[in-house]
């Protein structure tokens, strides 16, 4: 059962995308049984994984493809915090899509719902991912599994999107390839470990190690949005909205993001990668990737394109608190894995409301929406002050520890680059706030049509109004056991160990 | 009498129903050649399995031994070329039951032809000397030269003209060091030929002319000029033989020559030569398939493209560097995949042509909404003509370069890394078009069910293919010619 386990979660997502390509398109009501059965049978499953990880049981799956060359799905605490966080959006973003779908009308269900639930399984792949090879091969189905929903619309703008996505995407994996190929022929068959495996290497073949490194870097900063790798994701903006917040939330930037910590932490190894000196680099990249990304998002009307660009500038946080030595930080970048998560999913599924209901797409149009969609609107405004970081919510967690550990790895600027992103944030979010609430409509909003009393289908207003409640309650809850924050606090703990 | 008489079946029995079927007309004719298809397949997995189990396979014809007799030799890398042609001529086959018109002209024709060429193909992997090598691959030949004519047009017929004549000329250098082989050594046997072949001026100019009229029948870069209009204007189920297994083919009979008559003789530089050659395919043949207009030309010149890494195993696989035994493993995994994986692109394009009677990309916007099913298996044969995990195309592109990076040789690494960007764009460019709302008027179309089918299943053969990798390196390790240290056996079976 312990070398099943890991196989069973991403499972539960593959099998739904089988079983989904072959229901009827007209069959909505067995997809939609298949669908949220599974998604809610991986989230059990998923619990009961992270129970047992806590209690240091050791889940391990090994396949042998041929010498050397092995699949390895590993559950460690560190995946499970990105497992945790796929499984439970998957869920969320599952039921969301449903009415999403249904109320635009969207064509191509069966491909849509498929393609998602495979996304779902690559993602959880990619996240229990025991050695680069695993982690190459899930990440590559990510991104083919991803195209045919960013395309989905199949108009010449998503055809353009999914175009740019993919010139972006396959150039990076392409990076990928040939960087462990041949990081794996200098050190033959290794897992991750924490701490690393590089240190017998670093003397005798530094400059090789250097190079490997900024080429996996940049390989996964294209998926991260690493600014300038960061294109592809306001183009993406297209895809419907459940697709957006796949690629923000769930799914895509994270598994880049991931891939990161997983090569600083997990193959090089802090301690390897002070010894090459890359730090400062990654952790200057990842400072202008946050003023960057923040100061587009300020001059962004569309509504969408303003959360890209934050979603460029927040994801960087996670890099920014692995690039600075020392445990706080550390806990800060990763937590923000989580908290971006459920942050920015929040705002996504509220534009994706705003546009179905109302078709307001634009920040402009949005004076005094929230009379007419006013929970809708508090969801928005509990993410917005979340990622500004106003406490108690799930933003300050992270920005307050990724600040604390700046100043003890002795690393003020950073700070300096926090406060700064902060002003931008609440520079570029608090207006729509303010608009929303304290401003008159300009024109008259269409009522509910058919005398619903709901301002939004129930399927589209329960998802947002979840995850706002989860932001509030990672902050506030953040010294429970099996929060977000706690969790981390195990990861490094084993990561800086005794 | 032992068990080795096996080997002639795969052979025999199509060969054998193929003459049959000249004869008979009517609904037998689905029957037969579903039962000769089945049977063929059927006979070759089991050559497969028995070597798999015990070992190399020789049988004497008639008793008589080499260097007098006939002498047939199925070693690892034949039971896996038997093994794909059993699984690819089979889908091929119960496709074309549905693809011809039933009782027509075309249909009567291709059923010998098709069984003809198939019993070739068997006979040449398991050929045991070289002049039996020739014998087949003219078999092989006479029987592609006519299907592509099947289809009728002026351009298929120019096309099979044209190949006919780069065949016979292929064919005649081959048959021409053959002749300089036997004068200097006395014998035809590949295996007596590596022991006793000495590197003397004879053995190289013999090399030379072999090689070189096997290049052409494999269409590596810059003769690959016949292949495009030949296989682009063939009926799609011929398209499908001649990419997937014709070509692969050709290919085999010059790996066997290579590792296994000529080990003796210096090779360091023709290798490096040959390499060239194969980064000028890949580039050039990925190059021209972005360019093309038509389905099935740019699933050809693909071909051309994905033969190019082929034949890197040339230069790549140096007996002389540790490790480097991974680019032969690596080369046969990609030669399978492709084989499958072509096959399903050829065929899933015939099923476009069938129903809307083009394969124009451009106008094949919104494909997807109307053929989902053979959408995604052209798709997933994209992915592993891409090289995407988990396709065997991944997995032998990874040891291909990962061979690259052991030997040193970097220039073979960028190539292979840039050909799978321009199999990207390639690919992409028709998915594009499938993924493209269509209009809103189009009529509603459906493809047989037969054809749909038998075109996922190849796809996901393709695509699985990369979990299969023990079993099918553990087959090839049987009297692998290339010391395959790099892998251990016990260590492949899950």
């Amino acid at each position: 059962m312990n070398a099943w386990l890991p196989v069973l979660i991403p499972a539960t997502s593959l099998i739904a995308a089988l079983i989904i390509f072959f229901i009827k398109e007209e069959n909505r009501g067995l997809r939609t049984f298949v669908n949220l059965t599974l998604a809610s049978l991986k989230v059990l499953l998923v619990a009961f994984l992270v129970v047992g990880v806590s209690q240091n049981k050791d889940y391990r799956f090994t396949l042998a493809l041929f010498y050397g060359f092995e699949l390895v799905l590993h559950a460690d605490a560190l995946s499970l915090l990105f497992v945790g966080l796929s499984a439970l959006l998957w869920l969320v973003t599952t039921i969301y899509a449903i009415g999403y779908l249904d109320v635009s009308q969207e064509h191509d269900k069966r491909r849509f719902f498929g393609f998602f639930s495979l996304c779902v399984s690559a993602t959880t792949s990619i996240a229990l991912a025991g050695n680069l090879f695993t982690f190459l091969v899930f990440y590559e189905l990510l991104t083919i599994a991803t195209y045919p929903l960013v395309a989905h619309r199949g108009g010449p703008d998503a055809i353009k999107a999914g175009r740019v996505y993919l010139l972006y995407t396959l150039g990076g994996g392409a990076l990928l390839l040939v960087a462990i190929v041949w990081l794996k022929s200098i050190v033959g068959a290794a897992n991750f470990a924490t701490g690393g495996m590089l240190i017998p290497f670093v003397v005798s073949h530094q400059t090789e190690l250097t190079i490997i490194f900024t080429m996996l870097i940049v390989g996964f900063g294209v998926k991260a949005a690493l600014v300038p790798l960061h294109g592809w994701l306001p183009v993406a903006m297209v895809a419907p909205a459940p697709v957006s917040a796949l690629l923000h939330a769930v799914a895509v930037v994270n598994a880049g993001a991931f891939g990161i910590i997983r090569i600083v932490y997990d193959v090089y190894g802090p301690d390897v990668c002070t010894q090459l000196g890359v730090r400062p680099w990654l952790a200057a990249a990842a400072a202008f990737t946050i003023i960057y990304g923040s100061v587009r998002a300020l001059r962004q009307d569309d509504f969408k394109r303003r959360l890209a660009y934050s979603t460029v500038s927040q994801l960087s946080y996670i890099i920014l608190g692995t690039a600075i030595i020392g445990p706080l930080a550390t806990i800060g970048g990763l937590v923000h894995l989580f908290h971006q998560g459920i942050m920015k999913i929040t705002m996504f599924f509220v534009a994706g409301n705003l546009a179905e209901e109302l078709h307001i797409k634009k920040v402009s149009q949005m004076n005094g929406i929230g009379r007419r969609m006013p929970i809708t609107m508090a969801a928005f405004s509990i993410a917005a002050c979340a990622m500004i970081g106003i406490p108690p919510m799930a933003g300050f967690i992270s920005k307050w520890h990724l600040g604390l550990g700046a100043i003890v790895a002795g690393q003020e600027w950073v700070v300096v680059v926090l406060l700064g992103s902060t002003i931008l944030n609440a520079a570029y979010f608090l207006p729509i706030v303010y608009r929303a609430w304290f401003k008159e409509p300009d024109v008259a909003f269409d009522p509910p049509p058919n005398g619903r009393k709901l301002e939004i289908h129930p399927y589209l207003l329960i998802p947002p109004l979840f995850t706002a409640l989860c932001v509030i309650a990672a902050g506030i809850f953040a010294g429970m056991p099996f929060s977000p924050l706690e969790w981390t606090k195990l990861i490094t703990l084993k990561e800086y160990g005794p | 009498m032992t068990h080795s008489s096996i080997l002639i079946w795969p052979v025999l029995l199509p060969l054998f129903l193929g003459t049959v079927m000249f004869l008979i007309r009517g609904r037998s004719v689905l029957l037969l050649s579903l039962a000769a298809a089945v049977g063929t397949a059927l006979t070759s997995f089991n050559v497969c399995r028995i070597v798999h189990q015990s070992s190399t396979l020789i049988h004497e014809v008639g008793g008589w031994g080499a260097p007098l007799g006939i002498v047939l030799r199925a070693d690892g890398l034949t039971a896996v070329m038997l093994g794909l042609s059993g699984l690819v001529g089979l889908v091929i086959s119960v496709y074309s039951l549905t693809y011809f018109k039933s009782n027509s002209r075309k249909e009567h024709l291709f059923w010998p032809i098709w069984l003809l060429l198939w019993g070739g193909l068997n006979g040449l992997f398991i050929s045991g000397d070289i002049f039996n090598l020739y014998v087949t691959l003219e078999l092989v030949s006479l029987g592609a030269i006519p299907l592509i004519a099947l289809a009728g047009t002026r351009n298929a017929i120019k096309a099979s003209l044209r190949y006919l004549l780069l065949a016979l000329l292929g064919s005649m250098s081959y048959l021409f060091g053959v002749g300089l082989l036997y004068m200097r050594f006395g014998v035809l046997d590949l295996v007596m030929l590596g022991n006793v072949i000495t590197p003397d001026f004879t053995a190289y100019v013999a090399l030379a002319l072999m090689i070189g009229g096997l290049i052409i029948k494999a269409a590596l870069f810059p003769m690959h000029f016949w292949l495009p209009p030949a296989h682009s204007s063939a009926p799609a189920p011929v398209s499908a033989a001649l990419s997937g297994l014709v070509v692969t083919a050709s290919f085999y009979a010059i790996a066997r020559l290579w590792f296994y008559a000529f080990p003796a003789l210096e090779l360091a530089k023709l290798s490096q030569l040959i390499g060239l050659l194969g980064c000028g395919a890949i580039l050039w043949g990925g190059w021209q398939a972005i360019r093309q207009e038509r389905l099935k030309t740019l699933v050809a010149y693909s071909t051309v493209s994905q033969i190019g890494y082929l034949f890197l195993v040339f230069p790549l696989c140096n007996t002389a560097v540790e490790g480097s035994g991974i680019a032969w493993s690596g080369c046969i995994l990609f030669a399978v995949s492709h084989a499958i994986a072509k096959a399903c692109a050829f065929l899933a394009a015939g099923v476009f042509i069938k129903v809307y009677g083009h394969d124009s990309i451009s106008k094949l916007r919104g494909a997807g909404r109307q053929l989902p099913m053979v959408t995604l298996a052209f798709a997933l044969a994209g992915v592993s003509l891409m090289g995407l995990p988990p396709s065997g195309g991944f997995f032998g592109k990874w040891m291909l370069l990962k061979a690259a990076f052991v030997t040193g040789q970097w220039g073979y690494g960028v190539v292979m890394v840039c050909g799978g960007l321009l199999a990207f764009c390639y690919i992409f460019r028709v998915l594009e078009q499938f993924m493209t709302a269509p209009d809103e008027n189009a009529p509603k179309v459906k493809a047989p069910a037969v054809m749909t089918y038998s075109v996922l299943l190849l796809a996901v053969a393709a695509v699985s293919l990369g979990f299969f990798t023990p079993v099918l390196l553990s087959v090839l390790g049987v009297d692998s010619p290339v010391s395959l240290v790099s892998f251990a056996p016990e260590a492949l079976l899950p």
